[in-house]
């Protein structure tokens, strides 16, 4: 725009000038035209993201199952939700899962970035191993930790064998079936954190190493007074990264436990699950992603606001 | 602190690092060993005592027995169909529109690029339940258009897209536009080749994602014959600790990973890229 001001002011003042400005004020022209190069992609950002979310929005506040919406029933379906003592558990064992997980991944992430963040082929070996599980599908992980974990077969029972003692039932208990998901989680999961803290370590410039180590500054010193400073945002940043995915848990927890015993592993997404697609209430389940939405965008826009003040500096 | 006790210091946290990489690498390690080791061996024997494994005789006999069952092979067949349509699909979509964000003008351009990016916070899960009643209503479900279209609407691409076309200078469409190429033909002769990297960056991204995608394709594709491989192999999985078919299962969870982790050996640098990419924004 503001180009095209400054060319058409150019054109009006020396004529000389006109042919040779005249593509460059083409090339900022607001033109419909041009929209054309958008419109194939908001076709479907419409019709697959705008519209239903808007619909489930409205869902939300109707009575409705797979054969149409009904009436339309203000808040009721929200009321009914809150009244669910199982929905209520399923957020608060999404937050207990998100506080096992997020935390312990960002941790273990900067810990593996941190030994493995040297030029040798060891190390690049490693972090390739380390990144290699979270290319795997969910199915394929939870089909891993369950034979890790399931009685008799499994490689917890094997070893425990060993010492002649019978394993802790880890999936069919109410205390340890969320901490059995959470380490299967963290080993399918971790590989982004490290990944995100290694891009940020190589960002460091080596100059101010070397000066700390000129200073002779100790290890420790050097760690708490440059790497720990530098790598503070992308830290918080990881961490709001792990709470936006690990609010999303669905495939692990109706895989290894289907959400049991007694609901107790049964986080938000599933709970959507089966009262949208096995109960068929749609309303229902729709108000339940409500909510669930609104949690998620708190995290997401914490993420947006932190990422754009860091673009800034 | 005397500069001998410093470097032995230095050696002992070595050490003691090394040694915790070390814990941690088996412990990603030893499940994969374990589901590779009960693969291996024959179902009736693990049935008696899963220590076998530690000892011969080995086989390969689960491996052939997923060649006669065909229905993995239409899971993967799926799968692949999916995955590529949409990838392909992503790829024309994101350009062309990354391309117009970046160098068009147009009424409307910031703000529809800002709902672009807002579209970034929606959860999934927050359109699949009225998606799923659209869908039923146009009677998408059971059809591969049923299970592609939602991909093609991730903004991911089109902001990664704006980006790279941003960062490309201006001075090469001017130079085009001087020797009068049409719009198309700039952003198709001049721009695009030099977008390859993101090409691939965004095509693997979208690929890997497609691929592992779990939840639409398990309330779309509901008929056996409509599984993605992701969702075939979770039916499969279903109360197998009564199975009989241990090591069969275990040969299949390595037979689907396997692909995925090839491709992954071959293009390390571009999925973590994108993955990281993906994450961050």
């Amino acid at each position: 725009m503001a180009e095209a001001l400054v060319s058409s002011q150019a054109s009006l003042s020396s004529p000389a000038l006109t042919a040779q400005r005249a593509p460059r004020a083409n090339i900022n022209a607001s033109q419909w035209r041009n929209a054309l190069f958008i419109a194939p992609y908001l076709f479907f950002f419409v019709t697959m993201l705008v519209f239903p979310l808007i619909w489930g929005i409205w869902l939300s506040f109707h009575k409705a199952d797979t054969f149409g919406v009904g009436k339309f029933v203000g808040l009721a379906n929200y009321a009914r939700l809150f009244g669910d003592k199982i929905f209520l558990q399923s957020v608060g064992n999404t937050f207990y899962f998100v506080l096992l997980t997020a935390p312990a991944l960002a941790l273990l992430g900067l810990f593996l970035a941190l030994a493995l963040n040297r030029q040798t082929r060891s190390a690049a070996f490693l972090r390739a191993a380390f990144f290699s599980s979270s290319v795997l599908s969910v199915t394929i992980v939870t089909l891993i930790w369950r034979i890790v974990f399931i009685p008799d077969f499994g490689l917890l029972a094997t070893i425990y064998g060993w010492f002649g003692a019978p394993a802790p039932a880890f999936l069919s208990s109410p205390d340890l079936s969320m901490i059995a998901i959470a380490i299967a989680t963290i080993w399918w999961c971790v590989g982004l954190p490290m990944m995100l803290f290694l891009s940020a370590l190589q960002q460091i410039p080596g100059e101010i190493y070397e000066a700390a180590a000129l200073d002779n500054a100790n290890r420790w010193q050097t760690f708490r007074s440059i790497t720990l400073p530098s790598i503070k945002r992308t830290f918080i940043l990881v961490l709001l990264i792990q709470v936006v995915m690990q609010f999303q848990l669905f495939g692990q927890a109706r895989l290894m436990t289907q959400g049991g015993p007694n609901n107790t592993s049964k986080p938000i997404v599933m709970y959507i699950y089966d009262v949208a697609f096995k109960r068929w209430d749609l309303g229902m389940g729709a108000a339940a992603s409500e909510v669930l939405f609104v949690l998620i965008l708190i995290a997401a826009m914490a993420q947006f606001v932190l990422t754009r003040r860091r673009g800034e500096n | 602190m005397s500069r001998s006790t410093s470097i032995m210091g230095r050696e002992f946290g070595d050490r003691l690092v090394l040694a915790l990489v070390i814990v941690f690498a088996l412990i990603m390690l030893a499940p994969v060993l374990w589901v590779i080791g009960l693969s291996l061996k024959a179902n009736a024997e693990l049935m008696a005592d899963t220590n076998s494994v530690f000892r011969a005789p080995y086989t390969v006999m689960n491996y052939f027995n997923i060649l006669a069952n065909s229905s993995v092979f239409r899971w993967i067949l799926n799968s692949l169909i999916v995955s590529t349509c949409l990838t392909i699909g992503t790829l024309i979509l994101c350009s062309l529109a990354g391309y117009g964000f970046a160098r068009l003008n147009f009424p409307g351009r910031d703000i529809l690029f800002v709902a672009v990016l807002l579209g970034l916070a929606v959860p999934e899960q927050a359109v699949l339940i009225a998606r799923h009643q659209i869908f039923g209503i146009l009677k998408l479900h059971n059809t591969y258009q049923g299970l592609i279209l939602p991909g093609l609407s991730a903004p991911f691409g089109v902001f990664l897209m704006t980006q790279y076309f941003r960062a490309i200078p201006k001075e090469l469409d001017e130079a085009a536009l001087l020797d009068n190429a049409s719009r198309f033909k700039i952003f198709w002769k001049v721009l695009l080749p030099l977008t390859v990297p993101a090409q691939a960056t965004l095509g693997i991204f979208t690929f890997l994602w497609s691929w592992n995608d779990y939840f639409w394709p398990l309330i779309s594709g509901t008929k056996n014959t409509m599984f993605t491989l992701t969702v075939g192999m979770a039916s499969t999985q279903t109360n197998f600790a009564q199975s009989e078919g241990l090591g069969f299962l275990m040969a299949q969870a390595i037979f689907a990973g396997a692909p995925i982790l090839i491709l992954y050996l071959f293009f390390q640098k571009y999925i973590v890229t994108a993955v990281s990419g993906a994450a961050v924004r």
